[in-house]
């Protein structure tokens, strides 16, 4: 009897002995889901490449003496492809975490599945509102722009405005939604919101609401649209003498090269809140560009910079953790206190981004973006 | 406030009517719903886009990019409607066959040149403006202005004081009685859809310049209003086309000034429908043509 426990448990010793033995330098599995092809595919390759870059220098130093072994898979920005490459991830894979996906409602469809095996997956674009209300294993590590505008809107206040009028496009979910956060935010800040105009976003004569507003002498002009009517009425603007005394304050969708390649200077002096910016002077994120740079031989966009950031948080732990198990990295995960690209990071109880001390306020001059004075 | 609202819709008007000039002489004479007709006018502006790039003036690039349109327009109207016309179709064909020709041109024109906008290069005219008391007017704003009295100028001696006006109105009137009395009707209606393309092409070219929004779907964004403004003006009326287009300039600006943003696209339908209920030969109620 006490042979044969003793013989069982020499078995099972042995047995396990190799596991642990593996357990003990094997790299670590982590997934991510990203948009590799088709229209959309800029995004998921700018993320593959912030990752891949952060994976370097994770790797050169080792989690626990272990590497990080990454499985990116590609979604082509479909919900069905996406929920399949989790499955993979997990069912092959046997991944400890998963970063991504793309889109947000990419997100709305594998973050539940993902959630439901109890792993860690972290967003670094998903910036729709109820993310990680999908469930306790959801986190995200971009901020949504009802936290970026805020900032934007301080930013005008510190300038002296006092009074602003809106202006946004009413056919479009995306420049309503950016509209509503922006007044929310006006009336937060307690600016005196003199009028609120629309206009379509095929628009292209803005002159009847342009000229309302201006009778109206608006410290600030805020305008939620995408690039393509705000262009149209910063043109429009000037030509009915808006001048350098009326501040242009725009949404996420000002934030686009395009506006200088349409409304040229018009656009001078426009302001734009963004979460990152590659000409943002902290050392670290000095870095993070010139490694880029010589890595992949062009500038890094806020999607790198955001996985980037990402990838290093999610190293720091599973680091912290001390073992890969999913359920203590998500607990390491809540725990996150990280200096990346992006400035200081941690998360709130509810798993999104707590600061927006990293936001970036850009100023349009000459055509292009740069940061904004004070 | 009030006189620049004013200003902003006479402008905003003028451009109406220069784009609906065109397009009322090929729907009254020409008896077709064209659709293609927004085409070239998107045409016009990208081909004026493309002189400008290449160093051309405006004062070039204008006249040579109407020119140019019309020559589509003349070519279009061979390929999609000369059968068509021959065996006299009804109506509803070439609607149909134009708007699937359209369709088509403004697709392969996107997937050429991509859906962005463009703009034709900042310093082609002055971009200082006018200032008569409160008001400002850009040079751009003047030069539609100006365009459009001269081409409605033209289009009606063209159309009264010559023997080919008097062509083409009869033309208009009762093409088979026309035909018996000597006149080259295939002729003519190439003449029609070349004056037409051309003037859709200059349209296209000051409207882009005046927006700073050139695109190959510029024409289609167009139609809607090109539609109200022929209709309420009377199909084929060339008077009737300018003052229906500088009336709905006017309503929409004063009702995005002084009631709602919101309302400006709606009261545009909304005129058409009371107008086609109260008169349905347009509200200047000269109709020159239909069997009457």
């Amino acid at each position: 009897m006490l042979r044969r426990s003793l013989l069982a448990a020499a078995a099972v010793a042995l047995a396990m002995a190799p596991a642990a033995f593996a357990q003990g330098d094997a790299p670590i599995p982590v997934g991510a889901i990203e948009i590799l092809s088709g229209p959309n595919a800029a995004y998921g390759t700018a993320i593959r490449a912030g990752l891949e870059l952060a994976l370097e220098e994770v790797n050169a130093q080792g989690v626990g003496g272990r590497k990080i072994a990454l499985t990116v898979e590609d979604s082509a920005g479909n919900k069905d492809q996406a929920i399949n490459a989790a499955r993979k991830l997990i069912g092959r894979d046997k991944v400890v975490a998963v970063i991504g996906p793309t889109l947000s409602n990419e997100m709305f469809a594998v973050g539940p599945v993902v959630n439901e095996r109890k792993i860690p997956i972290i967003g670094t674009s998903t910036t729709a509102v109820g993310i990680t209300e999908i469930g306790p294993y959801v986190f995200r590590t971009s901020l949504p722009e009802s936290d970026v505008i805020p900032v934007t809107l301080a930013r005008a206040k510190a300038r002296s405005v006092k009074t602003i009028a809106l202006m946004y496009a009413n056919d479009d979910a995306f420049s309503k939604s950016g509209f509503d956060t922006m007044k929310a935010a006006a009336e937060k800040a307690g600016l005196n919101i003199l009028a609120i105009e629309s206009f379509g976003s095929k628009d292209t004569d803005f002159s009847a609401q342009l000229t309302k507003i201006r009778a109206l002498k608006p410290d600030a002009v805020g305008i939620s649209a995408l690039v393509e009517p705000v262009s149209g009425v910063l043109l429009q603007a000037r030509q009915l003498g808006f001048g350098k005394d009326t501040l242009f304050v725009g949404g996420n969708g000002s934030n686009s090269p395009k506006l200088g390649e349409i409304a040229g200077s018009a656009a001078d002096g426009l302001i734009v809140g963004s979460p990152w910016f590659v000409g943002k002077d902290d050392p670290a994120n000095q870095a993070f560009v010139a490694k880029f740079r010589a890595k992949y031989g062009r500038d890094p966009d806020q999607f790198a910079a955001q996985a980037y950031d990402c990838m290093h948080i999610l190293a720091d732990a599973i680091g912290r953790a001390g073992t890969p198990e999913p359920a203590k990295i998500r607990d390491a995960l809540l725990a996150t206190k990280h200096g990346g690209v992006m400035g200081p990071f941690t998360f709130t109880p509810g798993r999104d981004p707590a600061s927006t001390e990293g936001v970036v306020v850009l100023a349009m001059q000459g055509g292009k973006f740069g940061i904004a004075s004070e | 406030m009030l006189a620049q609202q004013l200003v902003n819709g006479v402008l905003l008007g003028a451009t109406y009517a220069l784009f609906a000039l065109g397009f009322t002489l090929m729907f009254g004479v020409l008896r077709v719903i064209n659709l293609t007709y927004g085409f070239y006018f998107s045409a016009g502006a990208l081909l004026a886009l493309w002189m400008a790039r290449q160093g051309a003036s405006i004062w070039l690039a204008l006249p040579l990019a109407s020119l140019g349109a019309g020559c589509i327009a003349v070519v279009l109207d061979w390929m999609l409607l000369t059968r068509l016309r021959r065996v006299q179709a009804p109506e509803l064909s070439s609607l149909m066959v134009t708007l699937g020709g359209v369709l088509a041109l403004y697709s392969a024109l996107t997937s050429w040149l991509g859906p962005d906008i463009r703009r034709l290069p900042p310093g082609i005219v002055s971009a200082d403006a006018f200032l008569v008391g409160d008001v400002r007017v850009t040079a751009a704003q003047i030069l539609i202005l100006g365009a459009t009295a001269l081409l409605v100028g033209a289009l009606l001696l063209l159309m009264r004081g010559t023997r080919l006006g008097l062509a083409i109105r009869a033309m208009a009137e009762k093409p088979d009685a026309a035909q018996l009395m000597g006149i080259d009707t295939g002729q003519a209606a190439a003449l029609v859809s070349f004056i037409s393309g051309c003037l859709a092409g200059a349209g296209g070219v000051l409207i882009g310049l005046n927006f700073n929004a050139i695109h190959p779907y510029m024409g289609e964004a167009m139609m809607l209003r090109g539609f109200v403004v022929i209709i309420v003006g009377g199909l084929g009326d060339i008077r009737g086309a300018l003052l229906a287009g500088l009336a709905l300039g006017v309503i929409e600006v004063m009702t995005a000034g002084y009631v709602s943003s919101g309302l400006k696209e709606a009261v545009a339908f909304l005129i058409l429908v009371a107008v086609l209920w109260t008169r349905p030969s347009g509200l200047f109620g000269r109709a020159v043509l239909r069997r009457a």
